[in-house]
């Protein structure tokens, strides 16, 4: 479990990017500690607010000693207020949540895939992995150019940078999918990374072990609690003992091993779940 | 002036006002990373059955105004690991624990709580009868007082030592009085109330109910006050019953409203999702309150509503 700290943090600049808006968060404690894949929960609303649950964003910058960085896409009630909020509003926060990326232990090349605003963390990944001396991989898709984040960044920080979109109006007509394997032979890269919409990251967890590389996914699920207290953002995850368990996607995830995670079976209790129904039982 | 924010549950002596919540906190060592457990007045652990158990499939939560719905549906280790890992975790930090038990069958009710009977660390047993994200609302115990009294009656039979026993209500029932004092015949020594109602969102575009188990429990600020009545209505017919109040509670002054209702402790559940530092900064508000209001004490205002007549 990560050492989270629960505290009242400054905004220190809110601006829009594209579709999506950046915000950084005064926040020196908790900036020390995040790695790539973190995320950070949010409170909105005003102290009496109807909106009870924090709001979940991975994080995708940290200053030491200084900030940390999110980028949101005004979505429902919640992030629509959240975009209302000025330069020296106060926001309680939680962070740094989850379980980050892990890093190869020696120096290979690496894919970063990201869907939409799922290219959030990959510049923090990105810059570490190149600390390792890895070669790294960057491929961008969205539906359409103006849902692309963070690409100019990420040419900064990455080798190089493949970008898809659906309707073509921007890189590559197609998806993330249909680029990687490609790119994994080129690059012979011996781990993929992705964050991004759930139907992505399955179809990206596939082509990895198709090809026998290590995948590392960052999930999206509803979350209630970010903590692991209420239980709501599970999924059936295969562990080292090869059982199925609903896993919470906020403490032992967000980042999941891709050939480890049920995509089939994500929003369903499998038959062969550890302490799963039995039919006409309790 | 220094506030006196103990209180007891009957035998169970409590140094602090609020408690967790069972299903609120999982069993406590999450929330160890923004407060010292111990100092609680107890944590409500999840509840619990025999065996390990999935629960629903996802989704399993929906926002609602000032609540949400769940549909967890008691996922869970089952009652040996929960005894190796979680209580065995509460002990030796020194936590006041209260365990939440969760029987398919009245049987159920009374092997789990005879395989705990003989376990240390347990300051109360939380019987929870009215989950209603089971798969029959025939199981929801304690929807009739038939079963929700066997349950109690099953539950005292194996249960030898002092630590009280606490029966969960729901307020889904025509006439929760009546279900109050069936337990009490039937052995509760306090009730815990009010568990979740239940509700249903649906999703207008899939065209289908937004929770993968359909239907789910309501809670937060917004069940509040049927929260309040049910206490209300509860401690004027049982005055002696010491009741464990809970529903939406958010502040110091939410918790006082349970106290003046009866209720002689509170618990505080949806809430810590959103702030999982609110048990701590409501014992805190609910002396401010107090104080302000001239008391001295949390013993002095239980059941303080009932005095204007």
């Amino acid at each position: 479990m990560s050492n989270a700290q629960q505290l009242t943090s400054t905004i220190t600049s809110i601006t829009r990017v594209g579709a999506y808006w950046h915000m950084v968060l005064r926040a020196p404690s908790i900036a020390d500690a995040v790695l790539p894949g973190h995320f950070v929960a949010v409170a909105v609303g005003d102290a009496g607010s109807s909106m009870l649950l924090r709001r979940a964003f991975s994080i995708h910058n940290a200053t030491i000693g200084e900030s940390i960085e999110v980028i949101f896409a005004e979505h429902g009630a919640g992030t629509k207020w959240l975009a209302t909020q000025k330069v020296g509003a106060q926001l309680d926060i939680i962070a740094p949540l989850g379980t980050p990326f892990i890093l190869p232990r020696s120096t290979m090349s690496c894919v970063l895939v990201a869907g939409g605003y799922g290219s959030a963390p990959m510049g923090m990944l990105a810059r570490a992995l190149k600390r390792q001396g890895c070669h790294v991989e960057v491929i961008l898709g969205a539906a359409s150019g103006d849902r692309l984040f963070g690409v100019l960044d990420l040419k900064r920080d990455a080798d190089n940078v493949t970008v898809t979109t659906d309707d073509g109006s921007s890189g590559v007509r197609g998806r993330v999918t249909d680029v990687l394997a490609e790119i994994i032979g080129q690059s012979g890269a011996g781990v993929v990374y992705a964050c991004g919409p759930m139907p992505m990251l399955k179809a990206v967890a596939k082509v990895a072990t198709e090809h026998s590389v290590y995948s590392q996914c960052a999930v999206e699920e509803a979350m209630a609690c970010g903590i692991g207290v209420c239980m709501t953002c599970v999924l059936p995850v295969i562990g080292d003992d090869g059982q199925t368990r609903m896993v919470r996607s906020c403490v032992e995830g967000p980042v999941f091993r891709g050939d480890r995670v049920r995509w089939d079976d994500v929003h369903t209790i499998p038959a062969d779940t550890v302490g799963a129904p039995i039919p006409g039982g309790h | 002036m220094s506030i006196d924010l103990s209180t007891n549950l009957g035998a169970l002596q409590l140094a602090a006002p609020t408690l967790t919540a069972s299903g609120c906190a999982a069993a406590g060592r999450e929330l160890a990373q923004f407060g010292d457990v111990a100092t609680l007045g107890a944590v409500v652990t999840k509840s619990i059955m025999l065996n390990a158990r999935s629960g629903r499939p996802t989704p399993r939560m929906a926002e609602t105004p000032s609540g949400m719905l769940n549909s967890i549906g008691l996922q869970g280790p089952g009652i040996e690991q929960f005894i190796e890992k979680d209580l065995a975790w509460l002990t030796e930090h020194g936590v006041t624990t209260v365990v939440s038990i969760a029987g398919g069958t009245v049987a159920e009710f009374g092997e789990l709580a005879g395989r705990l009977n003989g376990e240390p660390g347990i300051a109360a047993l939380e019987v929870n009868i009215s989950c209603p994200n089971v798969e029959s609302r025939g199981q929801v115990f304690a929807c009739n007082h038939d079963s929700a009294s066997e349950v109690i009656r099953t539950v005292r039979s194996q249960w030898t030592n002092s630590a009280p026993i606490l029966a969960k209500l729901t307020p889904d029932v025509t006439d929760i009085v009546s279900i109050a004092q069936s337990v009490v015949e039937a052995g509760a020594d306090g009730l815990s109330m009010i568990n979740t109602l239940l509700g249903m969102v649906i999703d207008v575009d899939a065209m289908r109910p937004m929770l993968g188990g359909k239907t789910g429990g309501l809670s937060g600020p917004a069940i509040r006050p049927v929260a309040v009545r049910a206490v209300y209505q509860v401690h004027a017919a049982l005055p002696d019953t010491p009741i464990l109040g809970m529903g939406g509670i958010r502040t110091g002054h939410d918790a006082l409203e349970f106290l003046a209702a009866g209720a002689s402790a509170v618990s505080i559940g949806t809430v810590v999702f959103g702030d999982p530092s609110a048990p701590w900064r409501i014992a805190r508000e609910l002396g401010e309150e107090l104080e302000t209001r001239g008391y001295r004490s949390v013993r002095e205002v239980i059941g303080k509503a009932h005095q204007a007549g």
